[in-house]
């Protein structure tokens, strides 16, 4: 794989990651984060839609017009989830009620509409592959991470498996309530970006406005 | 270009259809043959995938319900054999109206969903009767008694009715006295997640264990409650504390649990059981 191709793959995943860098999709990010297993099937789940999504705009991308490009995108997308939501009722089915609307709403995720629009309009199918991997990957990333410290601290679990005892089973571990809530997700990403933001200091935005001194301004 | 416009004075549909595509991409004709396109392959794989998959979701579907139907007998453990243990429950139909078994029919086969929508084998309900918001009434409902020998131990009732968005779906599991809650599962709803969506919640279903739904002449007196359920008021023992924020689901869930438990429910059935001719 030329660098090029690479840069496809890997940039997404901590450089120009969709949820901490673009901040993208983070209303799923909230919602199927308080336990492991429904995090992992929804990064499966939104990863295939996208690279479904990616090659075949990408494929029929000279022959779009561009005054319905963005229907035609919404199309595609819209059945490729269905088609997602189909076989996770058929072959995950208690995972899917757990999912409920949210993997009907990848239809919505700006993370598949934004790739599409921007990158497989413009480019052949197989970076858009390289770079639909690249994108899911980054989402997974962070939704797995994500939810493995809420079930670890929420629930003392991971993947259904006790890690921490709990206290009302006998062990020493006090769930912390506040990461089964959203807002608990909320606090986590905003961390997560912050030390990301450390770590790469060149993701830093410039400030859109200077937070004044509480002087009185001079005209 | 009219000349590309008018793709007719090619030979086969085959090149009628490539000169369409060879048009400029902002061509009216390309535009409408693309969308048109793309509509049929779109709609042929969703077809495809959902009349390809319904059997699988459907076995997955009536699993599902089993496993909620071994929840409310207490015979479900993780990692049972769901089918296998199902054999344990005798499932009957019963004629609503009669309160009476009906004999030669397989009742696991039934579907309450499909009987309630067709006229022929349902009541259509008037407004005054229709407690629970559901139209229609099945004339027949399916019964799945647990006996331990010749003894009925518990009576699972599928009950429904409308809250503030949805038809919530449950099984009432009764003592064999047919006035006493066992348990209850809500397993099919679509109330407000965290209000109405509550009466999915273990915890509150827990709290229905023990209570009396009919009173000595068997008349449904079963509410939910406003708030919590005071013990020194008399009606408390058929009573479970309300769901906060959702009033309306929790009058719902009075209404039909009243429904099913009246004379065009369970009622007729239930008094069968009570007098010891039923089980």
């Amino acid at each position: 794989m030329s660098s090029q191709f690479k840069e496809l793959v890997v940039d997404p995943i901590v450089d120009k990651n969709p949820i901490t860098l673009q901040i993208l999709g983070i209303c799923s990010a909230l919602a199927v984060t308080t336990q492991l297993a429904p995090a992992i099937i929804m990064s499966i789940a939104l990863t295939v839609v996208l690279i479904g999504s990616n090659v075949i705009i990408s494929l029929i991308r000279n022959h779009m017009p561009g005054s319905i490009r963005i229907i035609i995108q919404m199309t595609i997308i819209a059945s490729l989830v269905i088609v997602v939501d189909q076989v996770l009722k058929a072959f995950a089915y208690e995972l899917s009620k757990q999912l409920s609307v949210f993997v009907g709403l990848i239809i919505t995720n700006c993370i598949v509409l934004g790739r599409a629009e921007a990158f497989a309009t413009q480019n052949p199918p197989w970076p858009s592959f390289l770079d639909a991997v690249g994108h899911g990957a980054g989402y997974s990333a962070i939704l797995i991470v994500v939810a493995a410290i809420r079930e670890l601290f929420g629930s003392g679990q991971l993947l259904g498996y006790e890690i921490l005892p709990l206290v009302k089973n006998g062990g020493w571990y006090e769930p912390n309530g506040l990461m089964l809530l959203a807002p608990g997700a909320f606090f986590i990403i905003g961390l997560m970006i912050w030390g990301i933001r450390s770590w790469r200091p060149k993701q830093k935005e410039a400030a859109d406005f200077r937070i004044s001194d509480g002087q009185p301004e001079r005209h | 270009m009219p000349e590309n416009a008018s793709p007719s004075k090619a030979g086969s549909p085959l090149d009628s259809l490539k000169a369409v595509f060879a048009l400029p991409n902002n061509h009216p004709n390309k535009i409408i043959a693309v969308a048109v396109a793309l509509c049929l392959v779109c709609s042929l794989i969703v077809s495809a995938a959902a009349v390809g998959l319904r059997p699988l979701q459907e076995r997955n579907e009536s699993l599902a319900l089993k496993r909620e139907i071994l929840k409310v007998a207490g015979l479900y453990e993780p990692g049972l054999d769901i089918e296998q243990a199902f054999k344990r429950l005798d499932v009957r139909l019963v004629e609503l109206d009669t309160g009476e078994y009906v004999s030669g029919v397989d009742a696991t086969a039934f579907d309450m969903r499909k009987a309630a929508a067709d006229p022929a084998q349902s009541l259509a309900l008037g407004n005054d009767d229709d407690l629970a918001r559901i139209r229609t009434r099945a004339n027949t409902m399916p019964v799945y008694l647990l006996r331990d020998g010749e003894e009925l131990k518990s009576l699972i009732l599928p009950v429904y009715g409308y809250g503030l968005w949805s038809t919530m779906y449950a099984l009432l599991a009764l003592e064999p006295d047919g006035r006493t809650v066992a348990d209850i599962s809500f397993y099919d709803q679509r109330e407000t997640a965290g209000l109405g969506g509550e009466v999915a919640n273990p915890r509150w279903q827990a709290g229905w264990s023990g209570k009396q739904l009919v009173d000595a002449q068997g008349v449904p007196v079963f509410r939910v409650a406003k708030g919590s359920v005071d013990p020194a008021t008399p009606a408390a023992g058929s009573q479970v504390d309300g769901l906060s924020g959702a009033t309306l689901t929790s009058n719902g869930v009075t209404n039909l649990v009243r429904f099913w438990m009246g004379d065009l429910g369970y009622g007729p059935y239930l008094q069968r059981v009570r007098d010891g001719r039923g089980g």
